[in-house]
């Protein structure tokens, strides 16, 4: 028999470190559903989805019973809709936003991600239509989520993109201002963005997938935090890397077991397991708090960059034995809004943008869930994703932007969204302008190490 | 292969706890093979390995039984496939 103490690890890490599975995504390729005629293309999607996706949310629910593991979200991911709209001669990406609405509900999906666009080298048809089309359908639609790729290593960064996104991402809160500008919470801005992503907002089917998968995000801060709490505070880093591959591989069994499940039960090929360290707003369930119990006061003081850099690399060679196939983001998140942590050391005045730009090189996204001042200029946004995507372009690694202007608000308000996206304090940004450099426009040339053949 | 569980009851030591559990395990065919008892955090803690193979009731039905048995006894019980264990705890 397994060890009693074998076991009751197990136990505590679900009951009292929050450990769960935090999403089984099932991507989904539209391109059989493509037509010239809008409602044609509408009927295909909603029928395509709903019937592959039928078992998602049933099949999820019984793995987590028996197994007695939380799966926090169901998902889906389907292909980018700037693609699935270009054959068609009267697009309208509202009124799929809608149909993916619809179909989502009756999937009952938490999310479906996929209102999406690729233009880090240029805009082909379609892209322009869907990425306008993106304050309107993130206002009329709760459980969709939009992402735009404006760079990538290999190609540079799309300023015009940039630009564009900047004004977009404004006037998506703008729209929702009633609702706490929640519609800028599902939409973020990638570069090097990955196709079997399954962590919401940025989830999308990649071109290169098959027909069906299912990918899976695990989670597990809290668990990485109390393996922590119990070493001495003088353990040495190399000890304390070990500790956190130990942890991280037992974490990312798990997903690898519900993936294994949930394709076996689905008749879906499994992906990836994404290990991913992704917070919660619930208290001990943060990123932050891990850096805090390496030794650092508050989150964000000098040294947060070097702790991130070491727990970044220790999950992901942790996890990357524990399953058969690595992929999506993996590595820790640090959304200021869904982590209880993050929150306070902005409170506390520890962590400011600048230094969360500087922990996004090491770690496996970007500027995410920051509140903004809703007064921030467009051109500012775009300086913001422009240098966020700089540094994913030369680093080789996805890096994303997903800022909320809090419209109405200003610096030190607080912006609600309840539930996993938890709550921001508005941060300061910079009111010198960076509007000439934006509106410039072109695209920053790929870097040399993107020349690898 | 075996189709095993690992219940897990965690909660202030009282009379009668296993007899409930083992009874509601014979009431579906459900055969105890390995009972320890072990502290967690200064509660009671009996883990039994059950062979669910001939079970006569569905098993994410015989969890939530348990489930409802752990709130008229104000403890916890899980009821997990031993499978999980076995991934996370072996290579």
């Amino acid at each position: 028999m397994i060890s009693a103490k074998n076991i009751l690890e197990t136990i505590t890490m679900i009951r009292e470190e929050n450990l769960d599975v935090r999403t089984v995504t099932m991507g989904i390729s539209l391109f059989d559903c493509c037509s010239e005629d809008i409602d044609t293309l509408c009927g295909k999607i909603y029928d395509k989805i709903t019937k592959s996706a039928e078992n998602l949310v049933p099949v999820a629910n019984q793995i987590e019973k028996e197994y007695g593991i939380p799966i926090i979200n169901k998902r889906i991911a389907v292909t980018p809709i700037s693609l699935i709209l270009a054959p068609c001669s009267n697009r309208d990406a509202v009124k799929i936003a809608l149909t993916l609405e619809k179909a989502a509900k009756e999937c009952a999906v938490n999310f479906l991600g996929g209102f999406s666009a690729l233009v880090h080298k240029g805009f082909s048809s379609g892209d322009r239509e869907l990425i306008e089309a993106i304050p309107d359908a993130l206002s009329v639609t709760s459980r969709i989520c939009s992402s735009v790729n404006i760079g990538s290593t290999k190609a540079g960064i799309n300023m015009d993109a940039v630009r564009i996104m900047g004004e977009i991402v404004h006037k998506t809160a703008k729209k929702t201002e009633k609702d706490n500008c929640i519609g800028a919470a599902k939409l973020v801005v990638f570069c090097n963005a990955p196709e079997d992503n399954p962590f919401m907002a940025g989830a999308f089917h990649g071109i290169g997938e098959p027909d069906k998968v299912v990918n899976v995000g695990v989670s597990g801060p809290g668990v990485v935090r109390s393996a922590l709490a119990k070493v001495p505070k003088d353990m040495d880093l190399s000890s304390v890397a070990q500790l956190i591959k130990n942890t991280a591989f037992k974490i990312t069994r798990v997903g690898q077991l519900v993936a294994t499940e949930a394709s076996k039960r689905l008749g879906v090929p499994f992906g990836i397991v994404d290990l991913s360290l992704a917070p919660t707003p619930a208290v001990g369930d943060s990123v932050a708090r891990i850096l805090e119990e390496m030794g650092l006061e508050v989150c964000g003081t000098h040294g947060t960059t070097a702790a991130l850099a070491l727990l970044n690399d220790a999950v992901k060679k942790g996890g990357v034995m524990a399953s058969s196939h690595v992929g999506g983001l993996s590595g820790a998140f640090i959304p200021v809004s869904e982590d209880e942590g993050m929150i306070n050391a902005v409170k506390k005045g520890a962590l400011s943008i600048e230094k969360l730009e500087a922990m996004t090189a090491v770690c496996s996204v970007g500027l995410d869930m920051i509140v903004i001042p809703g007064g921030t200029a467009p051109e500012t946004i775009s300086a913001i994703i422009a240098d966020e995507a700089a540094i994913g372009m030369v680093n080789s690694k996805t890096t994303a932007v997903r800022v909320i202007p809090a419209i109405g608000k200003k610096t030190g308000d607080m912006l609600e969204f309840g539930g996993l996206l938890g709550s921001g304090p508005v941060m300061p940004v910079s009111n010198l302008s960076s509007e000439i450099f934006v509106k410039r426009g072109g695209r920053i040339p790929a870097p040399l190490q993107s020349l690898k053949n | 292969m075996k189709m095993r569980a690992v219940i897990t009851v965690i909660g202030k030591d009282a009379v009668g706890i296993l007899a409930s559990v083992s009874s509601k395990c014979a009431e579906h065919n459900i055969n105890v093979l390995e009972v320890t008892q072990s502290i967690l955090q200064d509660l009671f803690a009996m883990i039994m390995l059950v062979d669910i193979e001939k079970s006569t009731i569905e098993f994410t039905r015989f969890a939530d039984e348990l489930t409802a048995l752990a709130k008229t006894k104000n403890l916890s019980i899980h009821t997990m496939h031993e499978d999980i264990f076995n991934t996370m705890h072996t290579i």
